[in-house]
C-alpha cells in the first residue's frame, strides 16, 4: 500500500522509516526529497509549502529533516514565526542551531540583515556545510508584517551567505498573497491537498486502543466520520472528537451486551452522543473530563451541565443597565429623532418627515454609530426612572463598561474633553437586558416605529 | 492621633477607638472567612487541566472585588497546587514582550534578578524565546536541584507542579497579544505544564469572540462559575449585619444607602463593607455614648464608670426620654437629678437592648422562612429587604405584612409544616430564654399538625400557628428606634454615609464657586442671603456673574461687570471717574478667571457669534 520513498544518497532502511511515519503523504514527501537532492548537493534556495491547517505540512518536514529519531536527521534551523517578536530573536535561533550559543551571541543588541549574513558567512567559513542546511520556517505568512526585506532575502539566502543552505516557507496562505510589490526571487511551490475521506479513514484509524482490534477501532472512525465529516475535515480536530468519544462507544463491549462484530448495535448506542457531540465539543468549551461527566449525568438527568455559549447572562448593577440601554439608543438612533424620543411634547412627528435619503435603510444593518458622552447622559437621565444625581460612580460605570468591551470608546483615550463611544452589544442582548428593568426598548428604536 | 481630633466627647476617645478597631479586625475576620470561603468553591480540582477558563460572571462593573478573589485564588494554589504562580493585568500587557516580561517576573520573582538587569532599557526588546526557554531551565532548576535560595518543595520530580497563569481581566486584552502568546505556549507545553485562568467578568463566550478557533483549538477549557455578587453580599450581610454578634448597628436608612449603592452602582461586596467600615469609624468618632456599644460585660463596666458629661447625654437622648416621660412622676425626678439611680437603670436598658438584639434575628430569619417562598413576595424575596422593613417602622403594620399573613393562611399541610419545622430549626441554635420558650410552643404546634388527620382542625391549628408566628412578631420585630438607649448602638446618619462614598465632583465644584466660605472658611466671605461677596476670589465672581446671562455670554458686558464688582471690592469711590475702569491687571485676572470656568467646563467657545462664549450649564438666575 505504501509506495516506498526511494532517494540515493539516504539510507533504505531509514527511508522506509520515514514513509512509514507518514502516511498518505507520500507524494508530496517523495516530491520534497527529490527537490533536496543528496545530502551534499545544493539544493533550490527556497521552498514555500502550503496547504489547509493539519495537512501534514509541519509533520512532513519534521519527519525528513527533522530530529526524531525515525527521520533523516539532516541540519536544520526551526523558527516559529509567532516566537520571533523582533528579527533578532530570527537571526538567534538560526545561528544558535547551526553554530551554536557562541555564534548567537556574536548578534549586535539590534542586529540587521546584513549582522546575519556577515556573521553566518565568517562561522559558515570556520565550519562549512557538509550537507544542505535547512532553515524551516513556521506560519511563515507572518514575515509579511515584518521588515519589507526579510522575506526577499530570505528567499535568496543561498546566494547571500554562499552556503549551501534552503529555506522553507510553511504556511496556510498561498504564495500569491506573499509576492512583494517590488518583486523577489520565486520559491518553489508545493502544494498539500486536504486529506480525503479515505485518507482521513486511513490516519485515524492508525491510532487505536491497543485492548480493541483495529477493525472495531476502524468502523469506530467510520461511524465518526460519517457524522462530523460534512461539518469538519480537520484532522486534529477529528482525533480529538475520536478519542473523546471512544469510551462511550466501547461501553456496551465493556459491559458485555454486545459483541465487536455487531456494528449495527454500536452505531445505534454512540449516534445520539455524537450527534450532541457535534453542538458543543467542536468549540473545545468544555474540557474532556467534564464532557465525561456530561455523559454520565445525561443518564441521569438532561442538561445540568452547559457548555460556554449557555453562558450568556450577563450580571450589571441597575445604573449600568440603563446606561447600556442608553448607549444603545444613542448608537442606533439618529441625534435628530432624540426629540421625538424623549421630549414629553414632541407633537406628532412622523417617521417619513425624518426620512432623508440615505436613511431608508435600517440603522441596525448599518451598525453602531459613535455618539458623545454628553447625549449617553442626556439620554440615560431621560430613560432612567429615578432621579439620579450625577455621581462619580455614574461616571465610573461608563469607564467600565468599556473594559468589559460592552462599550467601546471610538476617540483616542488621550481624549478628555467630550470622548466619543459606540456601543458593541447585539439586538438581543439588550432586549435582554431591558427585560429586567422592565424597559420597553423597542419602542424607542427608531427602526422599529 | 486623628481619631481624638475633633472627636465629640474627647475624655473617652480611646477607649471608643480601641473598640472601634476591635470591631473591625472583627468583622475583617469573618470577612475574610466568607471570601475564603467565596473563592474555594473554585479551586478544587485546578490540577488536571492545562488550561482552564474560569469566568467571574458575577463581578460585574468595576472590578474592585475581582482583585481580592483573585489575590486568594493565587495563595491558595501557592499553598496547595504550585508555587508558581502568575496574575497579569491587561493595563500592564500592551504588547506581547511585557506580557512575557510580566509572566517572566511573577514566576521567578527574587529568583533570576540579573534578567531584569538586562532587560533594562532598549533589551526591553525581550525575546520571548529566551523567555520560554529560560522557563524551562529555571522550573527545573527550582524543582530538581535544591540547592537554590528558594527552599524548593521536595516533591516528587515526576509529578511536576504545573506553572499557572492568571489573567485577571480577559475582556480588556489585546486579543491579538493573548492569541500569539498562547500560540507560542503552546509550543512549550510538552515541556512545561502551563495552566491559564481567565477572568472572565461578562459572558464566557467571550472567550470564543477574543480567540479565533486555530487558537482555542489549543486550549482545553473548563468553566468555573463563582457566586453571584448578591449572594456574596446575602452571606456578608448575614454574617455582619444579622447577627447580635456585632453591637455596632446600621439603622434602616444608612442601611438602605449602602445596598443601594451595591444594588445601583457598582456591585462590590468590597466597597459594601467598607461602607460598614466607615459607618462604624463615623459612629465611634461622633457619638461620645458609643463607650457602651460593646459586649454586655464591657458595657455594663463602661456605663459605671461614665462622667457626669456623659450621663447628661444619656438623659438628653430621645429614646432615653421618652422612656422617662412614661415614668411615674418620682421616678423621673429621681432619673433626671441622681446619676446613680441613672446608671443603674440604664444598666438594666442595655441589658434589655441586648436582649431586644438576641430575640430580634431569629424571629426575623423565622418570618423570613415563612414569607420568602409566597407568590410574588410581599416582603421581599432576600432576608435583608425584610430586615430594611423590620427597621423602619412596626412591621405588623405594614400592609405587606398582611397580605402575606393572608397567604400563609391558605397554605397547604405539607408546605407548612416543613416551613415550620425550618423555623423551628432556626429557633434551635438560639440560646435566649424566651426562643426557647418559643421553640416549645412551636414543636408542640407541629407534633399537633402531625396528629391532626382532619380538614378542619388543620384550619383550626393553622390560625393558630400563624397567630403564633404573628405574636412573635408583634413582640420581637419592634423596630429598633422604639428600643431606649438605641442611639448606642445604631449609626442613623446616613447622609454622612451618602456624601462620602457617593462621590458627586459637579455639586462640589458648584458649591466651592457659589459660597466659597464654605471651603476657605474665611469670615470676610460670610453673607447673609447667600450671594457671593465682593471679596470672593475672581473666580466665584465671574462664575456668579456668569449665572445671571444666556446661553451665550458677551465677554466684553462679563468684563465690564465683572470690574465693577471688584472696584467695589476694593473699596473705591462708586463716584469717582476710575470706578469700574478695566485696567491691565483686572484684565488679566478676568481673563484667568473665565479660563479656569472653561476648564471646569462650564462654558465653551463658540463660533456662532463673535466675542461671545456658551454657557454649558442651566439653571442659575
Amino acid at each position: 500500500m505504501t509506495a516506498l520513498l526511494q532517494h540515493p544518497g539516504y539510507e533504505e532502511e531509514r527511508l522506509q522509516r520515514v514513509a512509514e511515519q507518514l502516511p498518505c503523504r507520500e507524494v508530496q514527501a517523495g516530491l520534497l526529497l527529490s527537490l533536496m537532492g543528496q545530502p551534499q548537493q545544493y539544493s533550490y534556495p527556497s521552498i514555500f509549502i502550503y496547504g489547509h491547517r493539519a495537512s501534514g505540512k509541519s509533520h512532513v518536514i519534521y519527519q525528513t529533516v527533522g530530529h526524531y529519531s525515525s527521520s533523516l536527521q539532516l541540519p536544520h534551523a526551526t523558527v516559529s514565526c509567532v516566537e520571533c517578536v523582533s528579527v533578532a530573536l530570527l537571526f538567534e535561533q538560526v545561528l544558535l542551531s547551526f553554530f551554536g550559543c557562541d555564534a548567537a551571541s556574536l548578534l549586535p543588541r539590534s542586529p540587521s540583515l546584513s549582522d546575519f549574513v556577515r556573521i553566518y558567512k565568517q562561522q559558515c567559513s570556520q565550519s562549512p556545510a557538509k550537507q544542505t542546511r535547512y532553515i524551516v520556517m513556521e506560519k511563515a505568512e507572518l514575515l509579511r508584517d515584518t521588515d519589507a526585506n526579510l522575506l526577499p532575502a530570505l528567499l535568496r539566502l543561498q546566494e547571500l551567505v554562499e552556503d549551501n543552505i534552503t529555506v522553507i516557507l510553511l504556511s496556510e496562505i498561498a504564495w500569491d498573497k506573499f509576492r512583494p510589490n517590488t518583486g523577489c526571487f520565486e520559491p518553489l511551490l508545493l502544494h498539500f491537498p486536504d486529506y480525503s475521506k479515505g485518507e482521513l479513514q486511513q490516519i485515524l484509524s492508525q491510532d487505536r486502543h491497543p485492548s480493541y482490534s483495529a477493525e472495531l477501532y476502524s468502523s469506530y472512525i467510520n461511524i465518526l466520520l460519517g457524522v462530523f465529516y460534512s461539518v469538519c475535515r480537520d484532522l486534529r480536530e477529528l482525533r480529538h472528537l475520536a478519542a473523546l468519544n471512544f469510551s462511550k462507544f466501547c461501553e456496551p463491549l465493556a459491559e458485555g451486551k454486545v459483541k465487536e462484530t455487531d456494528t449495527h448495535k454500536l452505531w445505534r448506542n454512540i449516534e445520539p452522543h455524537l450527534k450532541k457531540a457535534m453542538q458543543t465539543v467542536y468549540l473545545r468549551e468544555v474540557s474532556s473530563l467534564q464532557w465525561e461527566q456530561m455523559q454520565q449525568m445525561e443518564e441521569k438527568e438532561t442538561g445540568a451541565l452547559r457548555g460556554l455559549s449557555a453562558h450568556t447572562h450577563v450580571e450589571l448593577p441597575y445604573y449600568s443597565k440603563f446606561l447600556l440601554i442608553a448607549a444603545y439608543l444613542a448608537s442606533y438612533n439618529p441625534a435628530r429623532t432624540d426629540k421625538r424620543f424623549f421630549l414629553k411634547h414632541h407633537g406628532k412627528i412622523r417617521k417619513t418627515n425624518f426620512l432623508k435619503k440615505n436613511e431608508k435603510t435600517s440603522n441596525h444593518l448599518l451598525g453602531p454609530k459613535p455618539f458623545p458622552l454628553d447625549r449617553l447622559l442626556a439620554i440615560f437621565y431621560s430613560v432612567v426612572d429615578s432621579r439620579v444625581a450625577p455621581t462619580a460612580s455614574i461616571f465610573s460605570q461608563i469607564s467600565s463598561l468599556v473594559t468589559l468591551q460592552l462599550l467601546t470608546q471610538v476617540s483616542h483615550d488621550d481624549q478628555l474633553d467630550a470622548p466619543k463611544y459606540k456601543c458593541a452589544v447585539s439586538m438581543d442582548f439588550i432586549c435582554a437586558i431591558s427585560r429586567t428593568v422592565n424597559f420597553d426598548i423597542v419602542k424607542y428604536l427608531y427602526d422599529f416605529l | 492621633d486623628y481619631f481624638t481630633d475633633g472627636c465629640e466627647g474627647a475624655e473617652n476617645s480611646e477607649v471608643r477607638f480601641k473598640l472601634c478597631q476591635d470591631l473591625w479586625d472583627k468583622i475583617k475576620a469573618d470577612t475574610e472567612v466568607t471570601c475564603q470561603i467565596y473563592s474555594t468553591c473554585y479551586t478544587t480540582g485546578l490540577i488536571h487541566f492545562v488550561c482552564l477558563a474560569f469566568p467571574v460572571s458575577s463581578v460585574g462593573v468595576n472590578v474592585p472585588d475581582h482583585d481580592m478573589t483573585f489575590q486568594s485564588l493565587s495563595e491558595l494554589l501557592q499553598q496547595s497546587v504550585t508555587p508558581h504562580v502568575a496574575s497579569v493585568q491587561a493595563k500592564e500587557c500592551g504588547a506581547l514582550k511585557h506580557l512575557m516580561k510580566r509572566v517572566l517576573e511573577r514566576l521567578m520573582d527574587t529568583v533570576v534578578t540579573v534578567d531584569d538587569e538586562e532587560e533594562e532599557g532598549e533589551e526591553a526588546d525581550l525575546k520571548a524565546l529566551k523567555v520560554l526557554s529560560s522557563l524551562c531551565v529555571f522550573r527545573n532548576s527550582s524543582t530538581g536541584t535544591p540547592g537554590k535560595k528558594r527552599s524548593s518543595p521536595a516533591k516528587d520530580e515526576q509529578q511536576q507542579p504545573p506553572v499557572v497563569i492568571i489573567f485577571k481581566d480577559l475582556e480588556a486584552f489585546n486579543p491579538r497579544v493573548l492569541q500569539d502568546f498562547i500560540l507560542i505556549c503552546s509550543r512549550y507545553i510538552e515541556r512545561l505544564p502551563l495552566m491559564f485562568i481567565f477572568g472572565i467578568a461578562t459572558a464566557p463566550s467571550t472567550i470564543q469572540h477574543m480567540l479565533p478557533h486555530s487558537v482555542s483549538s489549543l486550549l482545553c477549557i473548563e468553566l468555573f462559575q463563582s457566586l453571584s455578587c448578591t449572594q456574596h453580599l446575602a452571606t456578608v450581610i448575614d454574617k455582619l449585619i444579622l447577627t447580635p454578634k456585632f453591637p455596632f448597628k446600621l439603622n434602616g436608612k444608612a442601611m438602605q444607602v449602602l445596598i443601594s449603592i451595591f444594588l445601583y452602582h457598582d456591585f462590590s461586596v468590597r466597597n459594601f463593607i467598607k461602607g460598614i467600615q466607615l459607618a462604624l469609624l463615623e459612629h465611634f468618632h461622633s457619638q461620645p455614648l458609643s463607650v457602651l456599644c460593646c459586649r454586655k460585660k464591657e458595657a455594663l463596666l463602661h456605663m459605671t464608670q461614665l462622667s457626669h458629661r456623659d450621663v447628661e447625654r444619656i438623659r438628653q437622648l430621645l429614646s432615653f426620654k421618652r422612656y422617662v416621660e412614661k415614668q411615674e412622676q418620682q421616678e423621673q425626678v429621681n432619673l433626671l437629678k441622681d446619676d446613680n439611680h441613672l446608671k443603674e437603670v440604664c444598666q438594666r436598658l442595655i441589658k434589655d437592648l441586648n436582649k431586644y438584639h438576641k430575640n430580634y434575628y431569629p424571629v426575623l430569619r423565622c418570618l423570613h422562612t415563612l414569607t420568602s417562598s409566597l407568590p410574588r413576595y410581599p416582603l421581599g424575596k432576600q432576608i435583608r429587604e425584610l430586615h430594611l422593613i423590620c427597621l423602619e417602622k412596626n412591621v405588623w403594620e405594614n400592609e405587606d405584612y398582611q397580605t402575606a399573613m393572608k397567604l400563609l393562611r391558605m397554605l397547604a399541610k405539607d408546605e407548612l409544616i416543613t416551613l415550620l419545622q425550618r423555623c423551628a430549626e432556626t429557633l434551635q441554635s438560639v440560646k435566649s430564654k424566651k426562643m426557647k420558650n418559643a421553640l416549645v410552643q412551636l414543636e408542640e404546634l407541629l407534633t399537633k399538625f402531625k396528629q391532626s388527620k382532619k380538614l378542619s382542625p388543620f384550619e383550626v391549628l393553622r390560625n393558630e400557628a400563624l397567630d403564633f408566628i404573628d405574636g412573635l412578631v408583634r413582640s420581637y420585630l419592634s423596630p429598633p428606634e422604639s428600643q431606649t438607649l438605641n442611639e448606642v448602638c445604631y449609626y442613623s446618619s446616613s447622609a454622612t454615609v451618602r456624601r462620602h462614598l457617593n462621590a458627586t465632583p459637579r455639586t462640589s465644584i458648584q458649591a466651592a464657586l457659589s459660597s466659597p466660605y464654605y471651603y476657605l472658611q474665611n469670615d470676610n466671605l460670610k453673607t447673609e442671603d447667600g450671594s457671593v461677596s465682593n471679596a470672593a476670589p475672581d473666580i466665584c465672581i465671574a462664575y456668579k456673574l456668569h449665572l445671571e446671562c444666556g446661553r451665550l455670554i458677551n465677554l466684553y458686558d462679563w468684563l465690564e461687570a465683572y470690574a465693577t464688582v471688584v472696584s467695589a471690592a476694593e473699596g473705591n469711590d462708586p463716584d469717582s471717574d476710575n470706578f469700574g475702569k478695566v485696567d491691565e491687571v483686572k484684565h488679566a485676572r478676568f481673563i484667568q478667571a473665565v479660563s479656569e470656568l472653561e476648564f471646569l467646563g462650564f462654558i465653551k467657545s463658540t463660533k456662532q457669534k463673535t466675542d461671545h462664549v456658551a454657557r454649558l450649564t442651566w439653571g442659575g438666575c
